[in-house]
């Protein structure tokens, strides 16, 4: 345990360390663990031993990546085996007497969504998933990390998962976020600044004005992309807008519990003299809109760039690396990335499907028609309602868009029979460019939401701000 | 689970970095059982074209190292999602372990749980690897976790760091979940503990 001032990881660290081995490994109590349809691989391993969930109170199964999002109807679906998968799920969920928010559920939704917005997800947990952008729920102060099959079944089994102590960094981005500028740009610009790997093996903190001034929203978006500097996870210190955020949802304490957690919550923001064993510091006032050239969340530029050139890379194998990325992505060096034509926008997923993402992208979409096509998937069931209880759908619909009815991780990863084609050029709100993530061959330009939207509007790359609009 | 001691085996040089466990496993496989296909998907659409044929050039269907079951990559080495299929695939292929400067976390941590050893070398020693593989195409690599050393062409010798649980585990094929029920009565306490406390 450490002693003295401690991190806010350090103490949601320390709360949940049950016993440490000899090789100085951690065992961690888990608080929340949340299931996918990609948790088959786990749940087949826990019945394969004959065990059954140790925690099923602290466990829920969500499907979310193989879920359609055009209806719940049989031909909705991808293939049969898209909705074996799902099936699948829900007969573990019940197996195991796991707390299901099951597929006609209006609670149901992306699980980085669901967690925060049901209030499951609270400040000093430790959660995990069998996904990588777990990273997410950190925003509510919490330790949230992704793992693969194998510990998800350790989990199930356990409540329980050994694990090294990371590293610590904090990334302090000071100054006032300008006008036009969303959280997506904050955290594209800090992968740019760290690099893909600039987080391997530590726990970020985000903090600074910049981070202080943020919704819950905005800072789920900013810790969601923390895998993406390559970070075990990202958190940010509850305060009066977490609390606020939580107070009233459905799974958050009420009453004299609700006094005994705030009490708590208060305790857990690092305290002053806390050491960390990096320190990053961004001016945020010089934050520009931003979008992804390249095949890595690290190929980030302010939008009033231009495509890099390698000619201009000394070290070859870095050269060689760039013109791959370039002609994968089908660019010019040099190009101004405003000339950039996009074939498709997408508008959602764990990153960028909250009411606030969609009220910032039907705020560009009033009044103006799409050049392009566009899909705008919401990230639960209640974000639906919502935005439709404001018009918003009526907005998309009236651009010409694509409001699609069900939530779910739809383009992003593009398992669930919504895709990119091969060379198709698309810009979207996801969290990743990789080769072949939204589908063979696409080409995927990270964006925040309204500039997705500007993109839809303009048919190109296009900077939010010379449409007046954030 | 298969225990690693060490392994000498033909080495592949990956040249690019962040090969992120998409490019390992295409998103569209990770529904499938692992059953004996699974090894097919490994690299998938880096080894093969959109007809199903091999994209020439690639390293892996070059002949000196299609028989190799070592990787040496640059770094950030399975960054990206969460999928233990990207190991499952890397196993399934013939993968026993992989070289690089820095690894995604996830994937350094299912690694353990299926049997593949990633060693973390500084990149100069990477960099030599790759170059001494490129010079001598099919040469061996020695890859030894008893003595924590990696061995290659040319006399190249490396040693390795490595967290001395996950060492141990490796060496003796243990299971996590069977050693973990041995801490059975602390868990218990804990969780009375803790819940006592409302949590």
């Amino acid at each position: 345990m450490a002693t003295g001032p401690r991190t806010m990881f350090d103490k949601i660290w320390d709360r949940h360390a049950i016993t440490q081995n000899e090789a100085g490994q951690t065992l961690l109590f888990v608080d929340r663990h949340f299931c996918h349809e990609l948790s088959f691989h786990a749940y087949n391993m826990l019945h394969g031993r004959g065990m059954s969930v140790r925690r099923p109170a602290r466990t829920f199964a969500i499907p979310d990546h193989y879920t359609p999002t055009t209806g719940l109807e049989k031909s909705d679906y991808a293939s049969e085996a898209h909705d074996a998968l799902v099936a699948n799920l829900c007969n573990n969920a019940e197996r195991n007497d796991v707390t299901l928010f099951g597929l006609d559920d209006e609670r149901r939704g992306i699980i980085h969504v669901v967690g925060p917005e049901q209030g499951i997800t609270l400040p000093g947990q430790i959660v995990v998933v069998g996904d990588s952008h777990t990273s997410t729920h950190g925003a509510m102060g919490t330790f949230a990390f992704g793992i693969g099959a194998s510990d998800v079944s350790h989990v199930l089994a356990t409540q329980t998962l050994w694990q090294p102590r990371p590293k610590t960094m904090r990334i302090t981005v000071t100054g006032e976020r300008p006008v036009g500028v969303s959280a997506k740009d904050v955290i594209l610009t800090i992968i740019g600044h760290i690099g893909a790997a600039g987080g391997t093996g530590h726990v970020i903190e985000y903090a600074g004005p910049v981070i202080e001034a943020l919704s819950i929203e905005e800072r789920l978006t900013v810790c969601n992309m923390s895998i993406e500097a390559g970070a075990r996870a990202g958190m940010v210190a509850p305060d009066d807008t977490t609390y606020a955020y939580i107070e009233g949802r459905p799974y958050a304490p009420k009453g004299e519990d609700w006094e005994k957690s705030l009490a708590f919550w208060k305790t857990l923001p690092t305290d002053p003299g806390a050491m960390f064993d990096r320190e990053v510091a961004l001016d945020g006032s010089k934050i520009a809109p931003m979008v992804t050239w390249g095949t890595s969340p690290e190929d980030a530029l302010p939008i009033t760039g231009a495509v890099p050139d390698p000619g201009a890379v000394a070290d070859a194998e870095k050269r060689a690396a760039m013109e791959r990325k370039l002609s994968y992505m089908g660019l010019r060096a040099g190009m101004r990335l405003t000339d950039i034509e996009v074939d498709k926008v997408f508008v959602g997923s764990c990153t960028n499907s909250r009411i606030e993402d969609l009220r910032a992208a039907a705020a560009i979409a009033t009044g103006r028609k799409a050049k392009v096509e566009t899909i705008i998937v919401p990230g639960s069931g209640l974000v639906r309602a919502q935005a439709e209880r404001e018009g918003l759908d009526r907005i998309f619909i009236d651009a010409g868009m694509d409001w699609r009815a069900e939530a779910g991780c739809s383009m992003c990863l593009a398992v669930n029979g919504d895709s990119v084609g091969p060379q198709q050029r698309c810009a979207s709100t996801s969290n990743r460019n990789f080769e072949g993530r939204q589908g063979r061959g696409a080409r995927t330009h990270l964006v925040g939401p309204a500039m997705a939207m500007a993109a839809a509007v303009t048919g190109r790359l296009t900077d939010v701000r010379a449409l007046g609009g954030a | 689970m298969e225990p690693f001691i060490r392994h000498t085996a033909v080495a592949a040089p990956m040249d690019n970095d962040n090969i992120d466990t998409d490019q390992i496993i295409p998103g569209r496989y990770l529904m499938m059982p692992r059953d004996e296909r699974y090894k097919t998907y490994c690299f998938h659409d880096l080894r093969l074209d959109d007809n199903g044929d091999e994209v020439e050039g690639y390293v892996l269907n070059r002949d000196p190292f299609r028989s190799a079951s070592i990787i040496v990559a640059g770094h950030n080495f399975g960054c990206g999602s969460s999928r233990e299929g990207a190991v499952f695939t890397l196993v399934d292929a013939g993968f026993r372990s992989v070289i690089a400067t820095s690894f995604g976390d996830i994937f350094y941590n299912n690694s353990f749980n299926n049997g593949l050893l990633p060693v973390v070398l500084p990149e100069d020693a990477v960099n030599a690897l790759r170059a001494a593989l490129h010079d001598n195409p099919g040469a061996e690599v020695t890859v030894d976790l008893e003595a924590q050393t990696v061995t290659g062409p040319g006399n190249l010798n490396f040693s390795f760091e490595i967290d001395p649980h996950r060492r141990h585990r490796l060496l003796n094929g243990l299971d996590a979940v069977g050693y973990t029920l041995t801490f059975e009565d602390k868990i218990t306490d804990f969780e009375r503990r803790y819940e006592a406390d409302g949590r």
